[in-house]
């Protein structure tokens, strides 16, 4: 039985790049899918669930991401996180996107 | 084994179980753990994130925090801190490098600092300072806890640390601590006070003593010959304990003095005050045979219990400092804060040169609530046996007499509640600047007695910093300028007639007993376990003989010379010493 995957590409298009807010705001929207989420820039792949390993991606304006996502809910985890990203991570700071965390 | 060299500032030998202490700014130095330690650590972790996270949320919380900015940046700290994947990384060095939680803490963090800092972006290099603030949040709660365990010791331990503050010391269990060896200091400063009043042995500026500190080993501190001696082998661990006995028994000896007279052997006496710092100390000056406490350093009333003292607290040390003393003359020196003796609370300004700048008497005269509050205490305190005042760092008449002026502000105040006192309380000054040891004549018309502080008049005279271990070797009592300060200085305490005593570090010095006696000093006030050497010294020397080396050493003219002459002249006298 295998589970559904959905990956897409995107990038980074805000000037400051996954600076702190940013990769807050991204790691939170991942902790609200049960999905495990991966992302890659060049040849690392990261936890999208993980605030350090995200900012440790050092992803800057123009970097180019794969987003990778298994799980009952990959495609939602993927089509939020993409829109997240092209919005250029408008819509309020992290903080008060919420607490939720996957389990 | 390692063997470490540095210089010894407070003489004995001790050995015992390692104490480290790190400052909270201070890069952790790596050190092992045994297997069995892994879960006792882990647990200190998690400890240590738990209780970051709660102080978070309470930040976040208490706090209406209106700039995004900030909020972000608590936000992100407490992401990190729930992060499995970065807790994991860390405990994952304890387990399997075998390191201490707060050394993975901070190899850790730096990696992950480094990581930002090396890439070529503005924004992210920046966050380097976020995660060096993730880092001192959960190294507060890691080091912190080691401060509490050195407050509540069970065993003997020598203390390792990178430098001992005040504050650090303050805290200290004093029954288990056998010795001191820090990375950092110099001869006189304040790790070596309190060594020196304690009487345990302490070594400074070795250097970095990160490196090698084996679990469970032990650690020598030889404060003669200012060696550490890190995990000895029994071999070298045999011949201490040797070294040590040999000692003690010497101790034993000198303490046979206690009853017999400080004088020469042609019969000049001489009085040997202790320096104090906590009122208990004044049992150890009686056990030496003391005649009284010439320096009751008062600031550590300030920077113990992280509360500024109430008139009650001064009162209450005082007064037992006294009833010890049992009439003896006690001399309390008002607070001699700023500089390297910050108040735990209470203001004071951020200054740039702070040796130079608002401490001591100057702080006092502006931060008059703090003073008079102390004037209360002692002038209350003075009707329970024979007290002095003493004000620290006068440098001219304008400085004593506001400084008197203000006493007689609180006398007269006393007076309306008619609470008694002794209005013909002794009011003398400490000799420490170039300035008034050049104007003592006339500093001498309106003190009662002066007392030298050779410490800061040497730093202030040769300009040279007693705590930077780069310059530490010029700090020198015998340099030529300095010992034309002190001739002055006598020469008009003398002429007024008012009392005159030392009590910087050269009265504790063997070496300099003699040219002291030499050049008419009568009174000495020193760290209490050192009283029966210095009396030693005292009675197997004439005063003929002290005022020979006083004139020869008069025409000397460098501090090499001088100091190799005396010490020349302190061997012959009494070898054991040295």
């Amino acid at each position: 039985m295998t589970r559904p995957t959905h990956e897409i590409e995107v990038e980074i298009r805000n000037p400051e790049g996954l600076h702190m807010r940013p990769a807050m705001q991204f790691v939170d929207l991942a902790n609200t899918f049960n999905s495990d989420i991966s992302v890659s820039h060049r040849d690392v792949t990261v936890d999208a669930k993980s605030i350090m390993q995200m900012t440790m991606l050092a992803a800057t304006c123009g970097s180019r991401l794969r987003i990778h996502a298994v799980g009952a809910d990959a495609g939602r985890a993927i089509e939020a996180l993409q829109q997240l990203v092209e919005n250029k991570f408008a819509g309020g700071s992290g903080a008060a996107v919420g607490e939720k965390k996957g389990s | 084994m390692e063997i470490r060299k540095g210089i010894a500032v407070s003489p004995g030998i001790a050995i015992a179980k390692p104490m480290l202490i790190d400052s909270k700014d201070y890069r952790i130095p790596r050190r092992s753990i045994l297997p069995s330690q892994r879960s006792q650590e882990i647990q200190r972790l998690r400890k240590a994130f738990a209780t970051a996270v709660t102080e978070l949320e309470r930040v976040e919380s208490a706090q209406d925090i209106e700039e995004n900015k900030i909020r972000d940046i608590f936000a992100v700290h407490m992401r990190f801190l729930r992060d499995r994947s970065f807790r994991k990384r860390i405990t994952d060095m304890v387990n399997k490098e075998l390191v201490t939680a707060e050394y993975a803490v901070s190899a850790i963090l730096r990696e992950i600092a480094s990581h930002f800092a090396g890439i070529n972006d503005a924004y992210i290099s920046e966050r380097a300072a976020d995660i060096y603030d993730i880092e001192k949040r959960l190294l507060v709660h890691l080091l912190g806890k080691q401060q509490e365990d050195v407050e509540r010791l069970r065993e003997e331990v020598v203390i390792l640390a990178r430098n001992l503050t005040p504050t650090q010391t303050a805290g200290f269990d004093k029954t288990y601590i056998k010795g001191f060896a820090t990375e950092k200091g110099g001869r006189t400063s304040h790790t070596a006070i309190v060594a020196r009043s304690l009487g345990i042995p302490a070594v400074v500026a070795l250097g970095d003593l990160s490196s090698e500190v084996p679990p469970d080993c032990v650690v020598i501190v030889d404060g003669n010959r200012g060696v550490v001696v890190i995990d000895p082998d029994e071999e070298t661990r045999r011949q201490y304990e040797q070294y040590a006995l040999q000692m003690t028994q010497f101790v034993t000896k000198l303490r046979e003095l206690k009853d017999l007279p400080a004088q020469t052997r042609d019969g000049t006496a001489v009085q040997l005050f202790g320096n104090i710092e906590f009122p208990d100390e004044s049992e150890i000056v009686i056990a030496n045979g003391g005649e009284g406490i010439g320096l009751y350093r008062t600031e550590f009333l300030y920077l113990y219990g992280g509360q500024e003292p109430t008139e009650e607290d001064h009162y209450s040390a005082y007064a037992e400092a006294i009833r010890i003393v049992q009439g003896k003359p006690v001399v309390i020196r008002t607070m001699d804060l700023g500089a390297d003796k910050l108040p735990h609370s209470g203001w004071h300004p951020n200054e740039t040169n702070p040796v130079l700048g608002l401490r001591s008497i100057r702080y006092c005269l502006q931060a008059l609530p703090l003073f008079k509050t102390q004037l209360r205490a002692i002038l209350r305190a003075s009707v329970l046996g024979d007290v002095r005042v003493m004000f620290p760092l006068i440098t001219n008449l304008q400085e004593l007499r506001q400084a008197k002026m203000i006493l007689r502000d609180v006398m007269e105040d006393l007076d309306e509640y008619a609470v008694p006192y002794n209005a013909q309380m002794p009011v003398g000054i400490m000799i420490e600047t170039p300035s008034s040891a050049l104007t003592a004549g006339l500093l001498a018309t309106e003190s009662s007695f002066f007392s030298i502080g050779t410490n800061d008049l040497i730093q202030y005279t040769l300009a040279v910093d007693r705590a930077n271990e780069h310059v530490s070797t010029l700090f020198s009592a015998a340099e030529p300028a300095i010992l034309k300060l002190i001739r002055n200085v006598i020469q008009d305490a003398h002429k007024a007639g008012i009392g005159l005593s030392i009590c910087g570090e050269v009265a504790s010095d063997p070496e300099f007993i003699m040219l002291l006696l030499g050049m008419g000093v009568r009174t000495l006030s020193l760290a209490p376990p050192m009283i029966p050497e210095v009396k030693k010294i005292i009675r197997s020397a004439t005063l003929e003989e002290c005022n020979e080396l006083s004139r020869k050493v008069a025409t000397m003219d460098s501090s090499r010379q001088i100091r190799n002459y005396l010490r020349d002249a302190a061997m012959r006298i009494l070898p054991e010493s040295f």
